[in-house]
């Protein structure tokens, strides 16, 4: 099976989607002849024309509400957020609109809005957030966010078929870093799914996107300390998977929520809200979040090391929960 | 003088368009008893001195082409075939409504089936607001890029008002119509207030239509009262946009003669400028322009008048009696996955000149 890149991964679900379906349509920011900010829609251009793939103005609302209408008409959009950042300028097009669409009046909103997510490149406040929180609380929505190449790819095609819209989250982290064996053959990896990515006893570890490394690699280093640790790799932010949540919860009976957007009002309090709901008999210790300190995002690399979570700090509230 | 779009329509067509709005008018007159007798869920708000350019701008078009009216535009549901019907229900929140009760007013959406594949039929897209009325525009753009991509020979029509003039959205959606060239007609009101602020609080420029002088597209203003004048410059816009022109956008100057919604005594406005306003009725204005044409009767106009009146009537009797939503369906439809909602509306055929609705 060919090893290709998460960049690459995606780029090949849009040529894929793009010649399966010529419903479907890119739209973004420098997008055509430039290929993207990362080169993800390279080449997408010359295959398929200037009609399907439209060089937008920087203008994310005008992105966004232009892919509702065209997604009315029975088009399939998936907009380029250049940095999802940006995708703020389009929070009112995507909560107040789209995501109410079909519970309002049973129109359709079948678009995907994807852009670059996350931190540990010097981005900056601007270049670097996670914003799943900010739209968890919307019904309507959906919200994807691959770890891997595999379902970087198939994971975009579902949200491309899918019917309703998706926030398709890319770790730019990830980008050139994961490689891993994706097929040639079409495949999808169906929303609302995750994935146990390490089966462990002793401690689960529930998060998504790059932390899913970060905590990989600290479950290697907690099994030299004898600490058998799982990894649940959320893949799906809404719907979430709770059956997988829950399941892990009961079977490890300890549990760290892990991620990179901030702490406070992050999808972590979600999660352990649901398993304080309804896996509560199950613990043994108090669920314990990992997640970035309560500040914007800085530049600095000192001062972003310090921001992000990273292997140490997850070890060592692994190693204070199995000692509770 | 070139020939005006309006030299070519017929009797019939002068009298569909009086009829169109004094339909519209006699709907919210009778919403407005149906307010007061509570029955109507939340506010109601009248497009009272506004069916004329409501009614004109929509006449422009096919009626296959793509509607995105605010609640000041009922003269253009009414011009596209809209069951008067479907608007009681919405306002009245009724469970077998467009909305099932879960949005207001004139919040409502029909798709036609070619979009999904289905039979071709004489159907409108019509696409309400959101209470973010900006939003509007670049959801329409991109209701004409799509149609476009489709092959369709399709125009948009999207009504702002001046208060949304000033909203990122509608700029961001007309600088994006205008690169893309899409057909769309944007219908701008200069209504003189939003909610309670004057235009001159709203933008510095002389004349709504200037909003698009930024964006290299044609632009003209109108006084919107006259319903022939709104005519002539909607059908040239639309027939350029149909005819791959591009965006256009039509400067509306009217007022809007009641408060922004039946709680609002509009004790802000001026007595004269009522006044004013009072003399330039759209409809009592068409209604002599038809007389002095000879195009009808003033006995012609009084019997359709009366029709429409009773129509009106018959259909908010029809909503009254069907039920609320079921409390059990809060959260069905939210995503795909059930058949619970169902963007469509009912339509009724154009009406003839002497029998405006065939009964049912």
């Amino acid at each position: 099976m060919p090893v290709i890149t998460y960049l690459e991964a995606i780029r090949q679900a849009l040529f894929d989607e793009m010649a399966a379906d010529e419903r479907v349509f890119v739209m973004g920011e420098d997008i055509g002849a430039y290929g993207g900010a990362f080169k993800v829609t390279e080449g997408l251009l010359e295959r398929f024309g200037a009609q399907r793939v439209i060089d937008s103005p920087i203008s994310e609302a005008a992105i966004v509400g232009s892919a509702i209408g065209a997604s009315y008409m029975g088009m399939r959009p998936v907009c380029e957020v250049q940095f999802i950042d940006f995708i703020a300028s389009a929070f009112d097009m995507l909560t107040n609109y789209a995501a109410t669409s079909r519970y309002r009046n049973g129109a359709a909103v079948p678009l995907v809005v994807r852009g670059p997510c996350g931190g540990g490149v010097s981005g900056g406040p601007f270049h670097s957030v996670n914003p799943e929180s900010f739209f968890l609380n919307t019904p309507g929505l959906k919200m994807v966010e691959p770890s891997n190449a595999y379902d970087a790819k198939g994971l975009l095609k579902a949200a491309i078929r899918d019917d309703d819209p998706v926030l398709y989250f890319e770790h730019k982290f990830l980008y050139r870093r994961i490689k891993d064996e994706v097929p040639d053959e079409d495949y999808i990896v169906p929303i609302g799914k995750a994935a146990v990515r390490r089966e462990g006893s002793d401690l689960s570890i529930i998060t998504f996107g790059a932390m899913t490394h970060t905590a990989l690699e600290a479950a290697k280093q907690l099994e030299q300390d004898g600490v058998q640790t799982e990894v649940l790799d959320l893949r799906s932010l809404a719907p979430l998977d709770k059956e997988a949540i829950l399941a892990s919860a009961a079977k490890t009976s300890r549990v760290i929520l892990l991620h990179e957007a901030t702490r406070t009002g992050g999808i972590g309090g979600e999660l352990a809200a649901i398993i304080a709901e309804e896996a509560f008999e199950y613990l043994d210790a108090p669920l314990v979040r990992v997640a970035s300190a309560d500040a914007p995002v800085p530049y600095a690399p000192s001062l972003e090391a310090a921001f992000l979570p990273n292997v140490d700090k997850v070890v060592g509230a692994a190693k204070k929960l199995v000692a509770y | 003088m070139r020939d005006s779009p309006s030299d070519a329509l017929s009797v019939d067509q002068l009298k569909e368009m009086f009829y169109f709005a004094v339909l519209a008018r006699h709907v919210e007159e009778r919403l407005v008893i149906l307010f007061r007798q509570s029955k109507v869920v939340g506010g109601l708000y009248r497009s009272l001195g506004q069916e004329g350019e409501s009614v004109a701008t929509a006449y422009a078009l096919d009626r296959t082409d793509a509607v995105l009216p605010l609640i000041r535009n009922m003269g253009a549901l009414m011009t596209m075939g809209v069951r008067p019907l479907e608007i009681f229900r919405q306002y009245m929140a009724k469970g077998t409504g467009n909305s099932r009760g879960r949005d207001l007013n004139v919040h409502l959406v029909h798709m036609p089936a070619w979009i999904g594949g289905g039979p071709d039929a004489q159907e409108p897209v019509i696409v309400g607001p959101i209470s973010m009325l900006g939003d509007s525009i670049p959801v329409a753009a991109g209701i004409a890029m799509g149609a476009r991509m489709r092959g369709r020979s399709l125009v948009a029509m999207a009504w702002i008002g001046d208060g949304a003039t000033s909203t990122g959205a509608f700029h961001e959606g007309l600088n994006f119509a205008a690169v893309q060239k899409v057909p769309l007609v944007v219908v701008a009101e200069d209504n003189k207030y939003a909610y309670s602020t004057p235009i001159a609080k709203q933008m510095a420029i002389a004349h709504i239509d200037e909003r698009a002088a930024a964006y290299g597209i044609p632009h003209e203003m109108v006084d919107g009262n006259d319903m022939l004048a709104v005519y002539d410059v909607a059908k040239r816009m639309v027939d350029r946009a149909r005819a791959g022109g591009g965006a256009a956008l039509l400067g509306v100057d009217t007022m809007r003669m009641q408060g922004h919604a039946q709680h609002d005594d509009m004790r802000y406005v001026p007595k004269a400028m009522v006044e004013e306003w009072t003399a330039r009725d759209p409809i009592v204005r068409f209604r002599r322009t038809l007389m002095d044409r000879g195009a009808a009767s003033e006995k012609d106009l009084d019997e359709i008048d009366r029709l429409a009146k009773s129509y009106a009537a018959e259909e908010a009797d029809l909503a009254a009696a069907e039920p609320a939503p079921d409390p059990a369906d809060v959260t069905r439809g939210v995503y795909a996955g059930d058949e619970f909602m169902r963007p469509r509306v009912e339509f009724v055929p154009r009406p003839t000149a002497h029998s405006p609705q065939p009964k049912a």
